[in-house]
């Protein structure tokens, strides 16, 4: 079995009548030689691994960050004392999103997915909607197995590193992943999964990857909430019948054609976009100066 | 083409702050301990493409240390990295280097125990996911997902089948074979990728064939 094209898993749903999220997990049980069970069983650990996050993130005044501290923190307490606005759903994957990437930068445990850099964006917008709609913990790792399938066919197909498609190639697919998640989770058809992940991507493509001073901080940890919240307005577009029109698999070929025309300084290098700002080179300098004499 | 695993994708579950530049190193650092096949007392450390330009703010640097101490991924050690080599008595340097057209995300490493000495270049591919391109300056294709034999020989005809045979006898399935020479009549290399472990039996073995200059064998990395 093959999980490397959205048609060509398209196509196998509807030939066995089996879900999205089983044929993902007999994917991966045949590749490691196990059952389908203990698939189901390591992806119970990666989601008590992604709410340890969230709540360590919740927590995190960013000791070891070296620029952007206590996002999660701070929005948590904003969305606690009724600062927020945009709803209660909106409010939550903004908070947990952050708390989510925030931890990562201060060196805390977390779930790559698909990338540490983009880690927020996954838990941050689907265990919301998760806990919205009261899902099992069953129904949420067959809706995480329905995310790895997505982005284990954008890699299969394109770039999943800012190095060398840029942060489309890490927010985007991630944004990608929570869409089709969420949309999986609430009993959205196989066609939905892949419009929403597809319209996520397309609404993503061309970003670039510029962290200023080199750090997953600055602007990476406040896209983790874009993107996040990204994933629910392509979800929603779905449901309301807006076609993704570019079919998910030439979406992540557009991703891929992208990224090769980025130029080296805008994948991953801090050599451009907003790590060569003034203010960009000043905070770098000021941190490596700082470094200089820790050492 | 290598089939992804989803947990590839979907993790792995690690300390931050990078996966492709904390994560990867890490395994990095761990393969080529692995390919050294001792403690490293001695590691130059060449960083290439972006590696070069921002190891320090992802801390790079700290993780290939951590991996070449033999750490995991979500070893909540990784950020003492640096003080548990100078305890460990490893000794470090870093560098800058063009190693022209391998992957942005590139390191070259080269290592010293007491007793051997490798030459590796590892790519951080993405999401954590690392590719070996170059062992002591062969072209080489790993991804840590299969037990690995990798034998340096005399350019020889009948060296390689006897190899195989060696394997076929202790049935080790053969999953990918690479060979490659510097030029024709010198010394070549042997890249075996196995489904089966290579035991210390097999490695013994093949070191007693004729031709073969040196045997390294190394466990898959995850």
């Amino acid at each position: 079995m093959e999980l490397t094209t959205a048609k060509g898993l398209l196509e196998q749903a509807e030939l066995t009548k089996k879900s999205i999220a089983d044929l993902v997990a007999e994917y991966e049980a045949f590749l490691t030689n196990t059952t389908v069970e203990h698939i189901r069983l390591k992806m119970g650990e990666i989601l008590g691994t992604m709410r340890f996050s969230i709540e360590e993130g919740k927590k995190d005044a960013g000791k070891f960050a070296h620029l952007a501290k206590g996002y999660g923190l701070k929005t948590n307490e904003a969305r606690l004392q009724g600062n927020l606005i945009g709803g209660p759903i909106i409010e939550k994957i903004i908070v947990y999103s952050l708390a989510v990437a925030q931890s990562n930068a201060s060196l805390g445990r977390i779930v790559a997915c698909p990338t540490a850099g983009s880690c927020g964006v996954l838990p941050g917008a689907l265990l919301p909607i998760a806990e919205e709609l009261q899902a099992s913990d069953e129904e949420i790792i067959d809706s995480l197995l329905v995310a790895a399938g997505i982005g284990t066919i954008s890699a299969s197909q394109g770039p999943i590193s800012g190095a060398e498609g840029g942060c489309q190639a890490e927010t985007g697919v991630a944004s990608a992943m929570a869409a089709g998640a969420i949309a999986y989770l609430a009993k959205g058809s196989n066609h939905d999964i892949f419009n929403a992940a597809s319209l996520a991507l397309q609404n993503l493509l061309g970003l670039v990857c510029d962290p200023v001073a080199g750090l997953v901080e600055i602007p990476c940890i406040t896209r983790n909430a874009g993107a996040a919240v990204n994933s629910l307005v392509a979800v929603n577009l779905t449901f309301a019948g807006v076609p993704c029109h570019i079919p998910f698999d030439e979406t992540v070929q557009a991703m891929k054609s992208i990224g090769r025309l980025m130029d080296f300084s805008l994948r991953e290098t801090s050599q451009g976009g907003l790590a060569t700002t003034p203010t960009g080179k000043r905070l770098y300098q000021e941190l490596r100066e700082k470094h200089r004499l820790e050492d | 083409m290598t089939q992804i695993s989803i947990f590839e994708i979907l993790g792995p579950i690690m300390v931050g702050p990078s996966s492709s530049h904390t994560a990867g190193a890490v395994r990095i650092g761990l393969a080529a301990r692995k390919i050294l096949g001792e403690v490293p007392k001695k590691a130059n450390i060449y960083f290439h493409g972006s590696f070069a330009t921002t190891y320090w703010g992802h801390r790079t640097d700290i993780a290939i240390i951590a991996g070449l101490l033999g750490m995991e991924v979500d070893d909540p050690s990784i950020p003492n990295a640096k003080h548990l080599a100078c305890q460990q008595g490893l000794v470090f340097d870093f560098h800058s280097i063009d190693l022209g057209e391998y992957h942005p995300n590139s390191v070259k490493l080269i290592l010293e125990g007491s007793e051997n000495r490798v030459e590796i270049i590892g790519s951080s591919i993405g999401g954590g996911r690392i590719k070996i391109s170059s062992l002591d300056g062969f072209d080489i294709d790993c991804d840590g997902s299969y037990s690995v034999l990798i034998v340096k020989h005399r350019d020889e005809p009948g060296i390689i089948a006897e190899i195989t045979e060696a394997l076929a006898t202790h049935r080790v399935n053969i999953a990918f074979l690479e060979v490659s020479r510097k030029q024709r009549g010198s010394t070549a290399l042997l890249v075996a990728q196995t489904d089966n472990p290579i035991t210390e039996k097999i490695v013994a073995t093949v070191k007693e064939l004729y031709g073969v200059l040196q045997v390294r064998s190394f466990p898959s990395f995850f």
